[in-house]
């Protein structure tokens, strides 16, 4: 619900940075990664160039680098394979496909990342199209629906106090990072705090579990 | 090409280029223990990296409004009862009826 009002007002903010309505959806649809594209469109509309605005959405972009890297484990099947199976990452399938071993359920991400799909490209549509006829999604509070999601996810997965405090410190470098890095990288940053695992007591809580499952991974 | 083709393009290209980095680097073998160590730490520092920068920054700058209220009113559903669904309603709800006062 939130990512189909996000992509309707994706379609109307496009065309107000020049954009044409076909060109919104054709983004959408080739791009799919709602974050990158509004910070492209922002910097368009700004009256920056094309490098700056394909270097804005690739900063914005990079925090799929460490999610990418948490995810390759779990991923079978020859590199092309791999490469196309990891374009099914966005945050909230992402998030919700992470299971609390480190690994992921695939069939989850790829189903929840379809679903999200249809409906990303289905609102820029519609927004490219009669955007002008919408009200303002901040009014409904729509901007609360991801970090909330989120945070929901995150309480119900950090069970371990050693994952709760990573996450407070991968929060602390985030926010500290917000005014003095472009958007996109406090959160890339921030996964340094998942170095905490190099620790004596991580590691071995890691080999316990391996060796709870039964197999290796 | 026009200026908006060419930015499609060329998002369309970094992003594939990131999404695949990962998968391709490091997938279909296994990896020792501390790498996995390392990865089990990734979701819940990236989580809350995603809910800070959202609830508590606007652009360039930390700001607090309606949304980290609603936010944080979720976060408390979500801690007591552990539902998603409850928490994102609780969050929209809280964060609209601020706007409106």
């Amino acid at each position: 619900m939130a990512g189909g009002l996000l992509s309707l007002s994706f379609g109307v903010v496009a065309q107000e940075a020049g954009l044409s309505a076909l060109e919104a959806i054709v983004m959408s649809a080739i791009v799919y990664a709602g974050s990158a594209q509004f910070s492209a469109i922002a910097i368009l509309a700004q009256g920056g160039g094309v490098g700056a605005a394909i270097t804005a959405a690739a900063l914005m972009n990079s925090r799929f680098l460490p999610m990418g890297v948490a995810l390759a484990p779990s991923l079978r099947g020859g590199p092309l394979k791999r490469a196309l199976q990891g374009q099914a990452v966005v945050d909230a399938s992402w998030a919700l496909a992470a299971r609390p071993d480190g690994s992921f359920d695939r069939m989850l991400l790829f189903g929840s990342s379809a679903v999200q799909y249809v409906t990303w490209v289905t609102g820029t549509t519609i927004g490219a199209i009669w955007g002008e006829a919408l009200g303002n999604p901040k009014d409904l509070g729509l901007d609360a629906l991801f970090p909330a999601f989120f945070l929901a996810l995150l309480l119900n997965e950090a069970r371990s106090g050693r994952a709760r405090g990573v996450a407070a410190l991968g929060a602390l470098i985030a926010l500290a990072l917000v005014p003095v890095a472009p958007p996109g990288v406090p959160v890339l940053v921030a996964s340094v705090a998942a170095l905490a695992g190099l620790t004596r007591g991580a590691r071995e809580a890691a080999a316990q579990r391996q060796e709870a499952e039964g197999e290796p991974r | 090409m026009s200026t908006g083709a060419t930015v499609i393009a060329g998002c369309a290209l970094v992003t594939f280029a990131i999404k695949a980095a990962g998968p391709v680097a490091l997938g279909g073998r296994e990896l020792p223990v501390w790498f996995i160590s390392v990865v089990v730490l990734l979701a819940p520092a990236l989580l809350a990296a995603l809910v800070a920068t959202q609830a508590l920054a606007e652009g360039d700058r930390l700001a607090v409004g309606a949304d980290t209220a609603g936010v944080a009113a979720g976060g408390l559903v979500a801690w007591r009862s552990g539902s998603i669904v409850a928490c994102v309603l609780v969050a929209a709800a809280t964060t609209a009826a601020l706007r409106a006062l």
